[in-house]
């Protein structure tokens, strides 16, 4: 009976969101009473891997197999069910990314076990039960899901629990092989196209966003929320009027129909806080909002607020941020 | 072409979400139902797909009581063939996966589209579970999809890119924008979807594997601290000392 988590790797990195699933998952065990192990996918390194210890992994399960470097949906769940069987895992925690809810739903039928997405918090356990709060209706509100299997499989929403370090501790790595054959590989991708990230930063990992609407006026004027961005280390994103008409990228537009975003820090720019909008980023910490308009419906959902000019607002944003240094 | 297309009847989406007093379920009184927006996309490219090879067939399909009807009539005028009604509450994404699985493998389907997520449970899940049951491939969430017999091309969401995917048919995708631009009903496809078949058929399979205790609303936000535009740069500080974003 133990705990298994899934961790994605990119170019060797862990990413952050799977900082955050280890140690949920480090944080269910203890609950429960055993210990998380977890299996890598993507390209990792072993050292990347050891350090899983500071989210509290006592194990982790890797295979080097050069073809899992990319996505394949079915040779990943085989590899995750593999690693379960072999673990014994009852609980098996995943980000909410695209990857994890590809792989977690296949799973769920292929393990007979009970799902949840978009888990927000750490379960209850009280008398055997096994209840985890999850985001629903766009983030406009929550439900507490109970899961009845004796199998669980939990996708935990980004930003939803601060990643723990303790520095020094480390994970044993060893090696595993799903024994995968040419036929798990079949979906394959033919190909993989990364975007350029504005700033390096990717914005549905991101940590703050800097966001520009209709308000921005036309896509010559984006230097000014790009600026911002850098300064702060943040991800640029946009809604979606702005990437309907091609101002900027489909892949930036965040609301209901675009992606939904969670970071600690989220800065408006010129947009009116629509409701459709507000569904993709409400769950982020601190909202802040510049709009020339005061009665603009977004300065509601916000913490902090500029009423005035964007073009005015934002180069003195920047050079604030530059001063802190 | 056999096209399968699920859609889900979700709240409206500018509905200001409400629950009974005793938070067990949500309130529906006033609230408007639409096809889930992301289902408009799978519907509206396999009406074009269908039109592009020439021939084919799109079914819709919904797993809900009888007043999803509505909607079912409205993807008819949309351009659907035929509609068939799993007559049955929604329990879970796993209950509603059986329902489409079973009639997919029985009306032997050889494209099933869905959207990427219900607006309403954001689940983003059934798309797989579909898959496994059926033992073919899903792409999750797929932004682009061709065809050429049957063999089809699509585009899948990762992040921070995108990979292409070529699948042979039977397969499942769940489908988000750019795919299409979402078409609304004609006069002359309203008037033709009341005379188009709509089956109603009794759930099969096990029961669901989740249950919702309670609904809850997010905590109130403490309301907004305005900062002076000429001060704008208090702003930081604040972000900085205050709030320790940045
Ligand atoms: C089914 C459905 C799904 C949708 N999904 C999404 C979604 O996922 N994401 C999304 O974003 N939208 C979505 N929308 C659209 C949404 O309803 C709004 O139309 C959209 O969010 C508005 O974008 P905006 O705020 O950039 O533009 P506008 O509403 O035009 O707002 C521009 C704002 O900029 C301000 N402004 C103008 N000039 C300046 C200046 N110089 N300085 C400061 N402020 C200025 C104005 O006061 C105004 O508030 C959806 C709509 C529907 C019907
Ligand atoms: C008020 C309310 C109460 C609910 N109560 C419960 C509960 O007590 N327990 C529980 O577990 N779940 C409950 N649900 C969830 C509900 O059963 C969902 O419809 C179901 O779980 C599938 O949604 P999903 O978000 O998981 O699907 P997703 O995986 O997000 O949906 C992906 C796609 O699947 C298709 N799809 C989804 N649902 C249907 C459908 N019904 N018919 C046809 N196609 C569909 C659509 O194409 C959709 O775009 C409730 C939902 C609501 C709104």
């Amino acid at each position: 009976m133990s705990v298994l988590v899934v961790v994605e790797c990119d170019k060797g990195e862990v990413k952050k969101s799977s900082l955050e699933v280890a140690t949920y998952g480090a944080k269910v065990a203890a609950q429960l009473g055993t210990t998380a192990t977890a299996i890598a996918v993507g390209e990792a390194t072993e050292a990347n891997l050891a350090k899983l210890g500071e989210q509290g992994i006592a194990k982790v399960l890797y295979d080097a197999e050069p073809r899992l470097k990319d996505f394949v949906n079915n040779a990943y769940t085989k590899l995750i069910a593999t690693a379960a069987e072999q673990e014994g895992a009852k609980v098996i925690v995943l980000a909410n990314s695209n990857i994890g809810a590809a792989v977690g739903s296949r799973l769920s039928v292929r393990l007979k076990a009970s799902l949840a997405t978009n888990v927000v918090d750490l379960p209850k356990t009280d008398g055997g039960s096994f209840t985890v709060k999850r985001g629903a209706f766009s983030g406009k509100a929550f439900a507490d899901v109970t899961l009845s299997g004796d199998r669980k499989i939990i996708a935990v929403k980004k930003n939803s629990l601060e990643a723990q370090h303790e520095a020094g501790k480390t994970a044993e790595v060893s090696s595993f092989s799903a024994q995968l054959s040419d036929a798990d590989f079949a979906d394959a991708p033919k190909q993989v196209v990364m975007q350029d990230q504005a700033g390096g930063v990717l914005l549905p990992e991101a940590e703050r966003v800097v966001s520009g609407g209709r308000g921005m006026k036309g896509p010559e004027n984006w230097h000014l929320i790009e600026d911002l961005a850098k300064a702060l280390g943040a991800a640029t994103a946009c809604s979606k009027p702005v990437s309907d008409v091609d101002w900027r990228p489909h892949h930036e537009h965040v609301g209901q129909t675009g992606i939904t975003v969670s970071p600690n820090l989220y800065i408006a720019c010129g947009i009116s806080g629509a409701i459709q909008h507000l569904a993709g980023v409400n769950s982020s910490k601190v909202i802040v909002v510049i709009n020339k308009d005061p009665e603009a419906p977004f300065f509601k959902a916000a913490d902090y607020g500029i009423v005035g000019d964007v073009f005015e607002v934002l180069p003195k944003l920047t050079a604030a941020v530059k001063e802190l240094g | 072409m056999k096209f399968l297309v699920c859609i889900s009847n979700v709240p409206d989406t500018t509905t200001k979400i409400t629950f009974t007093p005793d938070n067990k379920e949500f309130n529906k009184a006033g609230v408007q139902f639409v096809i889930n927006p992301w289902d408009e996309y799978a519907l509206t490219r396999a009406i074009e797909l269908k039109e592009a090879a020439g021939s084919g067939t799109v079914t819709v399909l919904n797993v809900g009581e009888a007043d999803t009807e509505p909607n079912i009539r409205k993807a008819l005028a949309i351009g659907a063939d035929d509609a068939i009604r799993v007559n049955a509450h929604p329990q879970d994404a796993y209950f509603v996966a059986e329902q489409i699985a079973a009639i997919a493998k029985e009306g032997a389907y050889d494209v099933i589209l869905m959207g990427k997520e219900s607006i309403d449970y954001n689940g983003f899940q059934v798309h797989g579970m579909v898959g496994e049951m059926l033992g073919i491939p899903t792409v999750a969430p797929a932004m682009k999809l061709d065809m050429s017999g049957n063999t089809a091309t699509l585009e899948r969401e990762i992040e921070g890119g995108k990979e292409i995917v070529s699948v042979n048919t039977p397969f499942v995708a769940s489908c988000q924008q750019p795919m299409c631009e979402p078409r609304i009903p004609n006069m002359r496809g309203i008037m033709t979807a009341r005379t188009k078949p709509l089956k109603v058929v009794a759930a099969v399979g096990e029961p669901a594997r989740t249950q919702v205790s309670e609904f809850a609303l997010p905590p109130k936000k403490q309301g907004v601290k305005l900062i002076d535009a000429a001060n704008a740069g208090e702003l930081i500080k604040l972000l900085r000392n205050e709030a320790k974003v940045i």
